[in-house]
């Protein structure tokens, strides 16, 4: 009986299962193919149980995910030689076969074959036929490695409702035999839109909406990211709009830790102590804004990206270049004319003194009185400018509609105070 | 110090775990046995294959498996230290498989 050596319990990198995963079914689906994508899972499965056991009672080996790699190989040679039927061959040629099927199959094994058929991966899961949410719950599985509670909680759903996605586009890839193919010319642009469209989805999932477990929606940002990353990183994906979205994701997430305090209470951005923004990410962000300029195309990822730029790199909130802010914003509407969009630029109008005016283009946005009953941001916004112009009693109006429509303890705090406030100097 | 033998029988529910869960109920073993290690009371642990064959009678049969249900097939098992079966059976309490309605059996090594 050996010893097991002390071991520390913070060998294991974060999430390495998790992103073993994701490589393992990669390679394991350009082996076998997506319509084997169930019996692959299970391998995975298996393979991980095999290491939670010898590893819980035996030491860590020196190189974990190599370990699972190898589990994994092994397991897909096994399979292939039972299905072979090589017994139907001369002994000769069938070892001759079965050599160099193990000689192609370790092929795939190789770092660079990895990440290429994780790439793939990701464009089949991002398959222009597939709805959107079914895209995105795909990925989360395959490409991600979580579970489908975990799917379910991250997107703030049930998991019925996560199986229904898995299993309604799992089956369309199989019965349209989807390969693991990497698009070319025309398809390519068009393929890796739909993959920024999920990655940018994903992460702002996790960005945008504040809830009790705080941990699995930074989960998302962070899957998003490095999914992101691995595209930068591969010949095919190296392309000036991946580092614009790269660059976006690095700059948002700089201010993750900054945007709640200790009871969980959204700070505004003109509140947020800058020192604790993550400069180094602050850093990464901008290097990919650099890169990302290479080329001809101006894509909403560059300017939002340039917008979270120029708000990381103002020293202070009223040293915002607001004049600037403006003008990338009207940009940005010339090429997606959301109500958010128009909801934002008008919060950059009222920092040039011009509420009156942000008012009115807030209220020129098509269905607005439909978006105020049914998103919570509209009736905050309104309610805040308000607050602005004196008229306590559209301020009351609106705060006490965005009270009632958020589902967020933290904005609840926020509108709560605000209301408090108003309460007071009506008082007074 | 006398010693003991804990038996660990299967936690069925891991076989749904996602990758996340699996690594973390993993860093709760590695936690477990780093505490019993870290007050000298482990002293041993090996886990088990699950192929298995079975000995058995006079005509020495052998059979496959035991081909327990996996509930209540050994995963493992520790040699630990503790002052009496009372006291071994209080540390088995920490196992990590427990909630999983996995099970320990804990029993003495008989000693000359």
């Amino acid at each position: 009986m050996k010893e097991p050596e002390h071991r520390n319990v913070e060998q294991l990198v974060d999430h390495l299962f998790r992103h073993q995963s994701g490589k393992m079914i990669a390679v394991l689906t350009r082996i076998f193919g997506m319509h084997n994508l169930e019996m692959i899972e299970d391998v995975v499965q298996e393979s991980f149980l095999r290491a939670m056991q010898t590893w819980t009672f035996n030491q860590l080996p020196e190189n974990p995910a190599g370990w699972l790699m190898q589990v994994a190989r092994n397991r897909a040679i096994d399979i292939i030689r039972r299905q072979q039927h090589f017994q139907q061959y001369s002994q000769e040629l069938a070892l001759e076969l079965l050599q160099e099927t193990e000689h192609t199959v370790q092929q795939f094994f190789s770092e660079a074959e990895i990440a290429d058929s994780q790439l793939r991966m990701i464009f089949a899961c991002c398959h222009p036929t597939l709805k959107e949410e079914d895209q995105i719950a795909l990925t989360l599985k395959t490409v991600s490695g979580f579970g489908v509670a975990e799917i379910a909680h991250a997107l703030l759903t049930n998991e019925a409702v996560i199986q229904k996605r898995l299993y309604r586009a799992k089956q369309y890839l199989k019965e349209n035999q989807i390969s693991l193919d990497i698009p070319a010319g025309h398809e390519l642009a068009s393929r890796l839109n739909m993959v920024y469209t999920v990655l940018y989805l994903l992460f702002n999932e996790g960005y945008n909406s504040m809830f009790a477990d705080e941990l699995i929606r930074k989960d998302l940002c962070m899957e998003a990211m490095r999914l992101c990353l691995l595209l930068a990183e591969h010949k095919t994906g190296k392309q000036p709009t991946t580092f614009a979205l790269m660059a976006l994701m690095c700059l948002q997430a700089s201010r993750f830790e900054s945007r709640i305090d200790e009871n969980n209470s959204i700070i505004l951005l003109q509140h947020q102590d800058r020192n604790t923004w993550n400069k180094a990410l602050i850093q990464k962000g901008c290097e990919f804004l650099n890169l990302s300029s290479q080329g001809e195309e101006l894509t909403v990822y560059h300017l939002e990206s340039a917008i979270a730029a120029e708000h990381c790199l103002a020293r202070s909130f009223s040293e915002t270049n607001w004049q600037r802010m403006l003008q990338l914003y009207d940009m940005l509407l010339d090429q997606k004319r959301t109500p958010l969009v128009i909801l934002n630029r008008a919060i950059v109008l009222t920092q040039l003194n011009e509420t009156v005016a942000a008012l009115k283009e807030i209220w020129q946005i098509e269905n607005i009185e439909q978006l105020i009953q049914s998103q919570y941001i509209f009736s905050a916004v309104l309610g805040e400018l308000y607050i602005q112009l004196g008229d306590d009693h559209n301020a009351n109006k609106f705060l006490q509609q965005a009270l009632a429509l958020t589902t967020s303890l933290a904005e609840k705090k926020l509108i709560a105070t605000k209301l408090e406030t108003l309460a007071k100097t009506k008082m007074n | 110090m006398k010693d003991f033998m804990l038996i660990f029988r299967g936690a069925a529910d891991q076989y749904d775990f996602s990758a996340e869960q699996m690594q973390q109920h993993m860093q709760k073993w590695f936690t477990w046995i780093d505490e019993l290690k870290a007050k000298n009371i482990y002293a041993a642990g090996e886990a088990l294959t699950p192929e298995g064959k079975t000995v058995k009678g006079a005509k020495v049969l052998i059979t496959d498996g035991p081909f327990a249900e996996s509930k209540e097939l050994v995963g493992g098992f520790f040699v630990i230290k503790a002052g009496s079966l009372e006291e071994a059976a209080e540390i088995a309490k920490g196992c990590p498989d427990l909630p999983l309605e996995g099970s320990v059996e804990v029993r003495e090594v008989m000693k000359m």
